[in-house]
């Protein structure tokens, strides 16, 4: 996912522009997503079409945008891209406008399964934009037998010692551990936190570095052959080099779900429902599914793309009602802390 | 005419306003922050607490603090040794010559931090031109594992903060009069021996400077830990960024910048009075 790894890019970019994309300026619409995780010119091209003045500014990580947002009590912003955990914060501390579906008639083009997303069934107060999973990324050319169980990451075979990176981000780099444990990726009792740092620790030992951002090039250059990765992400390795593979584990993986809200402080909700269903309109969804290769929830725009593209990226063909049996990443509230606590324990082990 | 205090006081006003704003006024806020505690969702409650600063001696966290003034503290002392080598050979260059020479020195502050920084994945990592050169040289063995060791973060550290120790090292070395280490071997000292008893002592001011610059942008780095490092070394820096921005709880993240704050100004006191000492021992500037 783009967007909880911070990318380099983005790092740069919000480095250079921090006093100014600190706060949004007076503009009437203010689109909040991560860097280059819609059409560059959706905004605009919003704009011109509804007649509404838009402005977008963009996060660098969910965590960024949430200071943010709580720290203003949502004032300031429209319409905001975050992950369905934080869409539930939002939502917790009553800082969303439910969606009126008599303004977004393009709620239509959604699977019936992204309806009925456990952290938000109906969709009352946040739609989604893209969903996917995390697994296996690896040089099938390189690593054998292939690797098809968490165990292979985290307890690997001699060869691929030191060859191995992990997802560095709370909740991803723990759920690897609890599924290779078997429990839930929302797992919230101290004893199998405690249990999966441990085994994390030990993990640390056959792993290279931990990596959100560039993962993919490493298993390019060879550096690495087995790597932790988002589905979309994998794609851009395999885009350069085809004997890179993506499989999600026979234990099973996370259900991840990019959403968009709408702020309860807006003062242009109306607006702020255009956009969504700007966003939701079949060719308009189809750009996130084509350039960032990530799936989008829209039927008619998965329908659109090529049969080329899920023969060469095999995450593009996996059905919404497989997605559905893996679990959804939740807001795990309190518990968060001990997340927290645990990745930094497992980071500052020698 | 002004007067002579109000002029200054109008002269000082605009470094002053700056220094409220943008220094003072955020410092004390960190400061109250680390006083509250986190709310359930990663807001702040305003309840008073002293739980985030007590947090400090956890285990976790003081040894985060120990493995960072270990990194820093080796970091400073291969810049000090490799700096000083550097400052004296520069001050005893010919004079037209150390502009020059000086301007090498400060060349890399002429580009990005994180530039330089990823020059360092490119020379060091498994497939890089450090491997590759290896190889064209007959080496067929397995890749060295240079990147993402303990190695490569004090070798980004000392590269980076270098030419603060040449700088602060060549100003009182470059200022010393000659003809007090000839009086010193005149007198029958040896060459160590000058160098021990006369041009170190007056050189240390320089060198404290030196070393608190790069311990103190060292242990505060999170930068170089995180590149160079691969996420596997967790400093104290990287620990204040993932409060802020990954775990949420500003309150704990400010309990431990005032902590690293508070390291820091007792080091820069330290300096100044290392160099105040020095400064009272004797004619150190010739």
């Amino acid at each position: 996912m783009s967007h909880l790894a911070f990318r380099l890019r983005s790092l740069l970019a919000g480095a250079a522009t921090l006093g100014l994309a600190a706060g949004p300026a007076t503009a009437e619409l203010v689109i909040s997503n991560w860097d280059g995780y819609m059409a560059p010119d959706a905004v605009a091209n919003f704009a011109t079409e509804s007649g509404e003045a838009a402005e977008m500014v963009v996060h660098a990580t969910n965590e960024e945008i949430m200071g943010k947002l709580i720290a203003s009590g949502g004032a300031g912003y429209d319409v905001v891209f975050v992950s369905s955990p934080f869409a539930e914060v939002l939502r917790n501390l009553n800082l969303l406008e439910p969606i009126d579906p008599a303004k977004v008639p393009n709620l239509a083009n959604l699977y019936p399964e992204a309806t009925e997303l456990p952290h938000d069934p109906g969709n009352t107060f946040s739609v989604p934009y893209a969903w996917g999973t995390t697994g296996l990324c690896y040089r099938s050319d390189l690593v054998s037998p292939e690797p098809q169980s968490w165990n292979d990451l985290l307890h690997p075979a001699e060869a691929q010692a030191g060859k191995i990176t992990l997802l560095g981000t709370d909740r991803w780099l723990l759920a690897a551990g609890f599924l290779a444990k078997g429990y839930s990726v929302n797992e919230t009792n101290q004893a199998k936190i405690d249990e999966v740092e441990a085994d994390l620790i030990e993990a640390k030992k056959t792993m290279l570095a931990f990596d959100d951002t560039t993962f993919y090039s490493k298993l390019v250059s060879g550096e690495a052959t087995l790597v932790h990765a988002w589905d979309g992400w994998c794609n851009y390795g395999i885009t350069e080099n085809p004997a890179i593979k993506f499989a999600v584990p026979t234990e099973g993986s996370d259900l991840w779900v990019d959403t968009m809200v709408v702020m309860k402080a807006s003062q242009n909700k109306d607006g702020a429902f255009k956009f969504i269903n700007y966003i939701l309109d079949a060719k308009n969804h189809a750009w996130a599914a084509e350039n960032i290769l990530y799936k989008v929830p829209n039927k008619p725009a998965m329908e659109s793309l090529s049969a080329e593209m899920s023969a060469t990226y095999p995450n593009m063909a996996m059905t919404p009602a497989e997605l559905l049996k893996l679990e959804q990443l939740r807001d795990v509230g309190d518990a968060s802390r001990a997340y927290a606590k645990a990745v930094s324990a497992i980071k500052a082990a020698q | 005419m002004i007067p002579f205090n109000a002029r200054s006081t109008f002269l000082m006003a605009p470094a002053l306003a700056w220094l409220t704003a943008l220094m003072v006024v955020p410092c004390a806020l960190i400061l109250a922050l680390g006083f509250f505690r986190r709310g359930v969702y990663g807001g702040i409650e305003y309840t008073f607490t002293l739980e985030n600063f007590a947090l400090l001696g956890d285990p976790l966290y003081a040894g985060i603090f120990l493995t960072s003034a270990r990194i820093a503290g080796t970091a400073t002392l291969i810049a000090v040794v490799i700096g000083y080598a550097a400052a004296y050979a520069i001050a005893a260059a010919p004079r037209h010559r150390q502009p020059t020479l000086l301007f090498f020195a400060v060349l890399p502050f002429w580009s990005n931090y994180l530039i330089r920084t990823y020059a360092w994945i490119v020379l060091l990592n498994r497939e890089g031109l450090i491997t590759q050169g290896l190889r064209l040289i007959g080496y067929e063995g397995e890749p060295p594992s240079l990147l993402y060791t303990e190695g490569a973060v004090i070798t980004g550290l000392v590269y980076n903060y270098l030419p603060f120790v040449i700088l602060a090292c060549y100003a009182p070395l470059s200022r010393m009069n000659p003809e007090l280490a000839e009086a010193s071997r005149d007198l029958g000292a040896s060459a160590f021996t000058t160098f021990r008893r006369v041009i170190l002592p007056m050189t240390v001011p320089g060198i404290a400077a030196g070393a608190v610059f790069v311990f103190v942008l060292s242990i505060g780095n999170f930068i170089t830990p995180a590149l160079l490092g691969g996420g596997r070394f967790q400093m104290i820096g990287n620990l204040v960024y993932a409060q802020f921005l990954t775990a949420n709880d500003w309150p704990f993240g400010a309990a431990l910048s005032m902590a690293l704050i508070a390291l820091m100004m007792g080091l820069l006191t330290l300096q100044a009075f290392v160099a105040e000492r020095a400064g009272g021992r004797g004619p150190s500037d010739g």
